[in-house]
């Protein structure tokens, strides 16, 4: 795969952006895009997690799985170092950073269960990216993520005086919502393609 | 309550996918193609049920503070399974499901009936709840991707159902039309099966 980082990190907000194209994310992005301030706290923390566990991720696959030939066990050590991550990031933010921790804490255990994280580590293993693509391709994914769950939590925030017919309220118009977002964001495709 | 009431709550009553909202990541990916669909929902099915099956064997054995880890753990070893499977018998569809197979360890579904079911009951109900779980989703899989496999390739299953005067719907292929179908559909089923409680 020789695609600069730098294009990479683009292509990974705009033209293949996780959520919009790829539906990672999904769970938390329907429940949490109710209040924009959370959705942004939310979105904050999985750009951090994500870049870090992309990259550490790389080099557990690069240097402990593919020497020891024991690669059919990536879903279970990725989900290890992306848990334990977390969990010691919690405990560092705790510890150091009190004021941090009561607005971003609470959103650290919803990001073990985050698909996106774990999907963008199987990602970068399948597209087989350098360890300089996967922290670029980590951090745009993330940044991605920020910006859909923003844009949905603001249109919602918009319908909440509008009438929307009963059995479509709540899961059913933000789907419709994603859709057009995702329909606005195919224009973007063709600038650069990731495969 | 009856096996057979168990499984019929599970699978249709509180389907995960339309009344609890989980799992749509996975519902959304893999829909452009029936094959694919099938697949996939036969692999969850099989990781669902026999994970809250070993789940409820080890309830009672696992410590409450680890009990997550412990879940995943299991949930992961079925899933490699499955992954396994696919990739020495059907290449084909491996290659094209991606990392949306390795994904299921992260679908809300599994721990979801892990935490609200298996965690709690008999393991036969459990696997019966799992199996429940995973019809349900493999339903909603399979009519997604109807409507998305006939009018985006006009075939069934990879056989052509119309002729050569019909004209791709391009958009049934790509992203947006997969919230759009999802959508229309979770609206459907609450109107007419749930009336005002969505």
């Amino acid at each position: 795969m020789d695609i600069s980082a730098f294009i990479l990190f683009w292509a990974a907000i705009f033209t293949s952006n996780i959520l919009l194209t790829n539906f990672l994310g999904m769970c938390s992005y329907l429940s949490v895009s109710r209040e924009i301030e959370s959705s942004f706290g939310l979105g904050i923390s999985v750009i951090f997690v994500l870049t870090i566990t992309t990259g550490l991720n790389w080099l557990v696959y690069r240097y402990i799985l593919v020497p020891f030939d024991i690669i059919y066990l990536q879903y279970i050590v990725f989900i290890i170092v992306i848990a334990a991550f977390v969990q010691l990031l919690e405990l560092i933010i705790e510890r150091y950073a009190p004021a941090l921790y009561y607005t971003l804490g609470i959103f650290l255990p919803l990001i073990t269960v985050n698909c996106a994280i774990f999907g963008v580590s199987l990602f970068m293993v399948i597209r087989n990216y350098n360890f300089l693509q996967s922290i670029a391709y980590g951090a745009g994914s993330g940044i991605g993520w920020l910006m859909a769950i923003m844009m949905l939590a603001a249109i919602r925030r918009k319908l909440k005086e509008k009438l929307v017919p009963i059995g479509l309220q709540g899961v059913g118009i933000s789907l419709i919502i994603t859709g057009i977002m995702a329909l606005a964001f195919v224009g973007f495709s063709g600038i650069v393609q990731v495969q | 309550m009856t096996k057979k009431e168990i499984f019929r709550i599970s699978a249709f009553k509180e389907n995960s996918v339309w009344r609890q909202i989980l799992g749509i990541c996975s519902a959304l990916a893999v829909t452009n193609l029936m094959v694919n669909s099938l697949i996939m929902g036969l692999g969850v099915i099989f990781a669902l049920a026999l994970s809250c099956f070993t789940i409820s064997l080890l309830r009672s054995y696992t410590p409450r503070s680890i009990r997550m880890m412990v879940q995943t753990l299991i949930i992961a070893a079925y899933v490699i399974i499955v992954d396994i499977f696919l990739r020495a018998y059907i290449p084909v569809v491996s290659k094209q499901l991606g990392p949306y197979v390795g994904l299921i360890i992260t679908n809300c579904i599994l721990m979801g009936r892990a935490e609200a079911f298996a965690s709690q009951n008999k393991p036969l109900d459990s696997l019966i709840d799992g199996l429940g779980a995973g019809v349900g989703y493999t339903l909603v899989l399979l009519v997604i991707s109807f409507i998305r496999e006939l009018f985006g390739f006009g075939s069934l299953f990879g056989i052509k159902v119309f002729g050569d005067w019909w004209t791709n719907w391009s958009i049934m292929v790509m992203a947006p039309s997969a919230f759009f179908i999802l959508a229309m559909f979770i609206w459907v089923i609450n109107v007419k099966y749930y009336k005002n409680k969505a």
